[in-house]
């Protein structure tokens, strides 16, 4: 994706991840910045279903030809669905962040946490 | 090395780096691009067409004088005296117990007057060794890394494109000339690299950096980064100082003895003919992930060993890496187990090169 965007439908958090709420559970991936500082994506192994995520904690990784960078979860809960198919073409993280790059769905422990995340216009602003 | 409150040092292509999109990252106290744009894009570019790097962080230490030889061959673990007139040569410079201070190459300027090109995070410990060792010389040593830009011009088509903007020939392999260069007089251009493609390198006064970079790219060199300059050279199992080679480990452990003339009685030759003779407790092989991941710096080797070096090969597309293993385990085809950050990934010990171009 050569230009940048934040969707409004998502929420953000301030390392870089984007969620998107669907009543308790959400779809987590990381954003278009994130993507573009990183370079491109070469290899991503799923964590697997059933993993307990923490809030501001790294749940999974994503590697550059040049290094390796910690994902950040947004939200709190357990994983119940991981996108196999970045294992093959992980490029899908730089080419479609918001779509077919998504990471993992996971089922919302602490629903409350959304309010502490924020709109796209207030993550872009932290971009500048 | 420098800290990071430290003002990061500019090569002369700085504003050329920023307009090509560049990501400057901080590297050995200077500003240097990583990268342009992409790694495996610029990386193919090298193997398959031609790219230039600007590499002027690395530092260049004069020695002239009558005693400049012997004192060189004092210091460098290589033969001096072979290095012909026009002639390039490696070698590492050694600590006593053979530690690996880093490593060089050393260009022969005339009969007494040598270039030496230092690692960038080397520079000042090599020579402040440099001068503490001459004393004993009738010699002239020289920090010289003010008044000279480096780019090297890598590829299948890196001769040919560096021709069209020569008067003179270019040296052959391990060769340098001074030749004038896209207007620039005095280039010292040499005919070695750090990829495993034919090319040059070009030692050139940092006024004329930019008329050589632009003639370069316009004529079709990509401009290539410091990331891709570390996949090509881990393709090919070139060292990397501050990861394959420290000062706690030797030559002889990290493959280079074939660099060290023990004969020729340089600093540290006596740990190093011990170390030839007895073997040492690991080695430095190339290897391949056979299954998913990569490997890094650092990762640990299940039952012993370490990775120095570890990157996703782009010509093979799989992790690769140069890693110390047990004496007794380096064979080619023995297959080991790295921890990379909790997970056991199997790799297999392969012979150097790693990436050999087909044909």
């Amino acid at each position: 994706m050569a230009e940048a965007s934040y969707p409004s439908d998502l929420k953000y958090h301030p390392e870089h991840d984007w969620a998107r709420i669907e009543g308790d559970t959400a779809t987590l991936g990381i954003t278009w910045y994130a993507q573009e500082q990183l370079g491109e994506v070469v290899f991503f192994d799923p964590p697997a279903v059933g993993t307990e995520v923490s809030k501001d904690q790294p749940y999974t990784e994503v590697e550059s030809v040049k290094a390796v960078s910690d994902v950040v979860a947004p939200l709190s809960g357990e994983i119940v669905e991981v996108n196999e198919t970045l294992g093959d073409t992980p490029e899908q993280i730089n080419e479609d962040p918001y779509g077919a790059g998504w990471m993992v769905k996971v089922r919302l422990s602490n629903v409350d946490e959304v309010e502490q995340l924020m709109d796209s216009s207030a993550y872009e602003g932290t971009l500048t | 090395m420098a800290s990071g409150s430290e003002t990061l040092k500019r090569t002369p292509l700085h504003d050329r780096h920023a307009a090509a999109g560049a990501r400057l990252v901080p590297f050995a106290g200077w500003e240097m691009p990583v990268q342009y744009a992409g790694i495996r894009e610029e990386h193919v570019a090298v193997r398959e067409h031609v790219g230039v790097f600007d590499v002027s962080h690395m530092g260049e230490i004069e020695t002239s004088g009558p005693g400049a030889e012997a004192f060189l061959q004092r210091i460098l673990s290589n033969d001096v005296g072979r290095i012909a007139e026009d002639g390039a040569q490696y070698s590492v410079l050694c600590k006593d117990d053979g530690g690996v201070l880093d490593d060089l190459f050393t260009y022969r300027l005339g009969p007494d007057r040598f270039l030496t090109v230092t690692n960038a995070s080397n520079h000042e410990k090599d020579l402040a060794w440099f001068k503490q060792h001459a004393a004993d010389h009738d010699v002239t040593v020289e920090d010289r890394v003010h008044d000279y830009a480096m780019l090297a011009v890598q590829g299948p088509e890196a001769r040919a494109l560096v021709e069209q903007l020569t008067e003179g020939e270019l040296p052959r392999r391990f060769r340098t000339a001074t030749l004038t260069v896209a207007g620039a007089e005095n280039v010292l251009v040499a005919g070695t690299g750090y990829t495993g493609e034919d090319g040059v390198e070009l030692l050139l006064a940092p006024e004329h950096a930019t008329a050589v970079w632009d003639a370069l790219t316009s004529r079709g060199a990509t401009p290539v980064g410091l990331g891709a300059r570390d996949t090509l050279r881990l393709e090919v199992c070139f060292h990397l100082y501050g990861n394959d080679l420290c000062e706690d480990r030797g030559p002889i452990e990290a493959g280079l003895g074939w660099c060290c003339k023990e004969d020729t009685d340089f600093i540290g030759a006596a740990a190093i003919r011990a170390a030839r003779a007895d073997g040492t407790a690991e080695q430095l092989v190339p290897f391949v992930l056979t299954g998913p991941g990569i490997a890094r710096q650092g990762n640990p080797v299940v039952d012993g060993g370490e990775v120095t070096s570890g990157t996703l090969s782009p010509c093979l597309g799989q992790g690769i890496g140069l890693a110390y293993l047990p004496a007794g385990r380096t064979e080619p085809g023995t297959m080991f187990e790295i921890d990379v950050r909790g997970k056991q990934r199997p790799a297999e010990v392969r012979e150097k090169p790693l990436y050999r171009k087909e044909g």
